[in-house]
């Protein structure tokens, strides 16, 4: 039986319609590896595009970043600490874009860490469509730690 | 290393991560990072990665809550080099 992530995944501050993780394949020191699909009833459909429905790139990197920062570093932190007052925001992102993720499809997010020093956490990420082909990638950093009463 | 020397090694590596509302010049010993240079916190912790690589050392939590200003960096540089 695979390991059980729920404790990541209840950690995650999102809900729907902006939680983008369906599930985390594993996790360990030096990386994630999540999966989601996008339902075609996600709202932004519409309007991406008029009567062309096409995951927008910022939900891409969004996934990736649910996936490859936020449940890696709630990992990484939740080893060590308790995680009652999580913070955390995107600190840079620059991704390219080689494919079209269309309404219903399942991708997977492999993400490597680049380095977690003083809160800020750094890392590789490849989104991947579920015919294994390379969907987006980059190189995304936020700051993610507990915060001080 | 002369401290005019480290100082400008710092400067180049501060001038990487300054916002375009920000210039070099705008650097001097006093300055805070944040308040007068409008470096980030995420950008802070590059200049930390950069410094230590720079200058062969390995900063803790405790020195970067303390490296506010310019000259915060210095004297943590400074300190770590002795100890080296």
């Amino acid at each position: 039986m695979k390991e059980s992530y729920n404790w990541i995944m209840n950690q995650l501050p999102y809900t729907a319609p902006f939680l983008f993780v369906d599930e985390i394949q594993y996790v360990n020191d030096k990386g994630v590896e999540g999966s989601y699909r996008f339902s075609p009833d996600a709202d932004f459909y519409k309007g991406h595009f008029k009567n062309n429905p096409v995951t927008p790139g910022v939900i891409l990197t969004e996934c990736c970043a649910q996936i490859g920062l936020v449940c890696l570093g709630i990992y990484l932190l939740g080893q060590k600490t308790a995680l009652e007052n999580l913070g955390i925001g995107m600190s840079s992102s620059e991704m390219e874009f080689l494919l079209p993720v269309f309404p219903g499809e399942r991708v997977t997010v492999v993400s490597e860490l680049a380095y977690f020093r003083f809160q800020k956490l750094k890392c590789e990420v490849k989104m991947y469509n579920k015919d294994d082909k390379l969907v987006c990638k980059g190189v995304l950093a936020g700051m993610i730690g507990v915060v001080n009463e | 290393m002369l401290n005019e020397e480290k100082y400008q090694k710092l400067k180049e590596i501060i001038k990487i991560y300054l916002p375009e509302d920000v210039a070099v010049t705008d650097i001097d010993q006093d300055s805070h990072f944040m308040n007068n240079l409008n470096i980030n916190s995420a950008n802070l912790v590059d200049i930390v990665l950069d410094v230590e690589d720079a200058f062969d050392i390995r900063l803790e939590n405790d020195d970067m809550d303390q490296m506010q200003t310019v000259n915060d960096a210095m004297a943590i540089i400074d300190a770590k080099l002795a100890e080296k």
